[in-house]
């Protein structure tokens, strides 16, 4: 059916297996579907068409529906995402603190923009998210899992240049 | 479980190992102080009290209960001062110390000065922003001082993940109290007489809630715990399930009980990874005891529950869109009624309670409603936790009676407006809310009043505006913000919230037209009747509210092409100030556009129609000579 083709070919197999074994998880209860999504993004850092229809099938659910889910939460991607997730908390406390500065200088340093969240070499996405409740610290910026508090654009700027320079040292 | 947990048992064995040690340290390991560096601080300590005297049992006592005496604890509510390390009282004399923003270098010297040689370090310890006062403890702080903890109590001064420190700390006493002796009736009743409203946003009676549940027909029954937080400015909930995990899931199997539920799920968004992790502990550490499981406490009541990550959708926060959110559908509101008491998860009755809301039942059943309504108003009982921040100099999570004065907030406990600013407006209950203006700075604040002024308590988030602060810009922020959410069912809250962002966005570029200000309005008044939930229902607020306070403000971005907060970069000229330009050429070299010409060593000038405002000037003057008007 339609869970065929895209780039998929060699590795095809081998990815519905880790999606079987996370359908087999969460005993293919359509009920659990947000947590299977979660799931396939977990493993593929984004949700590709084909295990998507995919899983619609499994389910014995309209892929309709297995997409609906998908596109309505923020938490999903369509899209395959960076290496390193850089999440700018836009919550009015941060964004009362400047929080544009914020998302400006990371634009700018990696040339990437609202419609292109992913920078050119996949090693970063940045997400302007609301509120991730560390207001006390704001502006707030979450970048590779790492919380940092009362951000400057300068903080801000060396923490990027730090982890450019980490990637390209393991790169040579 | 075969036997029943001992709660008794276990509170004797945790007081008689706290009782043994000299000191305790309880580093605060909320998102806040981690944020900062407060992981750090606790892995010296520890290393650094190896064997120490007065710490020694650390070594002692057996595998996962040496960890109290040097613990993590929840947040403490002052995040911006975190790390935040609090050296409790010996209850003997010995007052509480509060030192702030520690670092991991400090250690030695706290090591040093307080547990060897008895004394405080100094330098550590809070002082007043505005007189430079120091505090050795919190009770005497003003933040905390002008507080009333009561769903907070314990969050700060106890080992979150540790299960058996809550039960010493006469933890699920009240819960085994309800099952063992109480009819699920007779606790409904207690709620309904401590008259504790939902603390979510509407504010609906918690017993009366329960009891419709408790009547429904339709078996099972579920309960829903909403942490769902997802208010921008609001982190009540999460410093709740990170620093008291077990008071939350206690007050949910009370629920549970008395509304006739046998399953429960904590609807957590997955921003809270803290959260999740120490619910998801609770709920493991409580099964490990029986305290979740079947034959509570001997009685015939039993629960389960389970953890469901939310997959960010703002929407969620709203319960019938909650609950499509947890079968596994788009996140999108039903129609009420039926309401969830009648016909909720899987089309059955379903209570669903806020988090702090469930964090406060603990309270009521252990003292009574009574005692709960010596708090706060006759219609607005008990206290309620509040998120502060923005432009105030302490930010923080704070609890407080409801019906206390926004004044006693932004200047008791809040300190004031940094700066030398001034307060202009508090934007309360995020994009649900609306503003309150120096006009309202004396009027209580409960669930009544708000709703007379167009705002309202929402989850109670407080965001403190100075006259820095552009109060349209803020309007189009909230409208971007839930024009954003809304999840497209309603017409009027879809297509609305557009035309209003569009209209806002045009006033602070400078593109309205006259007569914009009153369609916004229409359209705010619109979105409001003819929107099916909460979000919808109130999203209009932010703007309403603001026109109704600041209506010259809006007339000046549409009339005179004026921001007068200089915030709204499209309104801006930038001029440089003849008297005070040195003629340094660094604002031309700088200028991406050559709008700025002049001589070396003599002032220099903008052209006004090149310049595209983007106000790197003003950012590189050394001698501050640029400005925007």
């Amino acid at each position: 059916m339609g869970c065929a083709c895209i780039d998929a070919r060699s590795t095809r197999t081998r990815q519905f297996l880790k999606v079987n074994e996370i359908l087999q998880r969460f005993d293919r209860d359509p009920r659990r579907l947000i947590a299977i999504l979660q799931a396939v993004q977990d493993e593929y850092r984004y949700l590709p068409q084909p295990v998507l229809n995919y899983l619609a099938t499994s389910l014995g659910i309209p892929r309709a529906r297995v997409y609906g889910v998908a596109t309505f939460y923020a938490h999903f991607s369509l899209e395959p995402k960076g290496k390193y997730i850089i999440r700018i908390c836009d919550g009015t406390a941060c964004h009362v603190n400047n929080s544009q500065a914020l998302l400006d200088l990371v634009r700018d340093k990696l040339g990437i923009h609202e419609q292109k969240p992913t920078s050119e070499d996949m090693l970063f996405t940045l997400e302007r998210v609301s509120c991730i409740g560390a207001c006390g610290l704001a502006p707030v910026a979450v970048v590779d899992d790492r919380v940092y508090g009362q951000l400057g654009v300068q903080k801000l700027g060396e923490v990027l240049e730090q982890m450019v320079r980490a990637e390209k040292g393991v790169g040579t | 479980m075969t036997t029943t947990v001992n709660l008794d048992q276990i509170a004797r064995e945790v007081n008689q190992r706290l009782a043994r040690p000299t000191w305790r340290v309880m580093v605060c390991d909320g998102t806040g102080c981690v944020a900062s560096g407060s992981r750090l601080v606790h892995r010296r300590f520890l290393d650094l009290t190896e064997g120490l005297d007065g710490l020694a049992e650390v070594q002692l006592a057996a595998g996962d209960l040496c960890r109290p005496l040097v613990s993590r604890t929840g947040c403490h509510g002052l995040c911006q001062m975190g790390p935040l390390v609090v050296i409790p009282g010996d209850g003997d004399g010995r007052e509480e110390i509060f030192y702030c923003r520690v670092t991991a270098d400090d250690v030695p010297e706290i090591v040093e000065t307080t547990f060897k040689a008895g004394r405080p370090v100094e330098r550590l310890l809070y002082r007043d922003p505005s007189t430079g006062t120091a505090y050795r403890s919190s009770r005497v702080i003003p933040f905390y001082a002008n507080q009333t903890r009561l769903a907070l109590a314990d969050c700060g001064h106890a080992e979150p993940e540790d299960i058996e420190e809550y039960v010493a700390r006469g933890g699920y006493a009240s819960l085994r109290r309800a099952v063992t002796e109480l009819k699920p009736e007779q606790v409904c009743e207690e709620l309904t007489a401590s008259g504790l409203r939902g603390r979510g946003g509407a504010g609906f009676p918690t017993g009366r809630k329960w009891l419709a549940t408790l009547r429904a027909t339709g078996s099972p029954k579920y309960l829903v715990c909403n942490g769902d937080e997802g208010d921008p400015g609001a982190f009540m909930d999460r410093s709740l399930m990170e620093g008291d995990p077990h008071r939350v899931l206690e007050g949910a199997i009370i629920a549970a009980y008395a509304s006739g539920a046998a399953y429960g799920y904590f609807y957590i968004r997955t921003e809270y990874q803290l959260a999740l992790a120490r619910m998801r502990k609770a709920i493991a550490d409580a099964r490990r005891l029986g305290i979740v499981g079947p034959n509570l406490f001997g009685s015939s009541y039993a629960f389960d529950c389970e953890v469901v990550e939310g997959a960010g959708a703002f929407v969620c926060g709203e319960e019938t869109a909650l609950l499509a959110s947890i079968e596994g559908e788009r996140g999108m509101p039903r129609p009420k009624p039926p309401f969830p008491a009648e016909s909720g998860l899987f089309g059955l009755p379903t209570v669903v309670n806020n988090v702090e809301t469930l964090a406060t039942v603990r309270w009521i059943i252990e003292h009574g409603a009574a005692a709960f309504r010596r708090y706060g108003t006759p219609r607005s009982p008990g206290t309620k936790t509040f998120a502060l921040t923005g432009k105030i100099r302490n930010t923080g999570l704070i609890e407080v009676p409801l019906g206390t004065t926004l004044r006693q907030i932004v200047f008791e406990i809040g300190g004031g407006v940094p700066d030398g600013r001034k307060f202009k407006a508090a934007q309360i209950g995020g994009p649900s809310g609306g503003c309150l203006g120096v006009e309202h700075l004396d009027m209580p604040l409960d669930y009544e009043t708000l709703g007379q002024v167009g705002a309202m308590v929402g989850s109670g988030g407080i965001v403190i505006l100075d006259d820095s602060t552009c109060i349209v810009e803020v309007a189009r922020f909230f409208m971007q913000f839930t024009q954003h959410e809304s999840c497209g069912k309603c017409v009027l809250c879809r297509e609305g919230t557009r035309q209003m962002l569009w209209i806002l966005q045009d006033i602070v570029e400078g593109r309205a037209v006259p007569g914009d200000i009153e369609l916004l309005e229409q359209t705010a008044r619109a979105v409001k009747v003819a929107s099916l939930c909460g979000l919808g229902k109130s999203a209009p607020n932010p703007v309403l509210s603001t026109l109704a306070m600041f209506r010259s403000e809006y007339l000046a971005h549409v009339e005179r092409l004026y921001c007068p907060a200089g915030v709204c970069s499209a309104l801006k000229t930038f001029a440089i100030d003849p008297d005070l330009c040195k003629g340094c050429t660094l604002c031309l070299q700088k200028c991406p556009v050559g709008a700025i010409q002049g001589e070396k060593r003599a002032p220099h000038r903008i052209d006004v129609a090149l310049c595209t405002k983007c106000g790197v000037c003003a950012t590189v003057c050394r001698f501050k000579a640029i400005a925007a008007r």
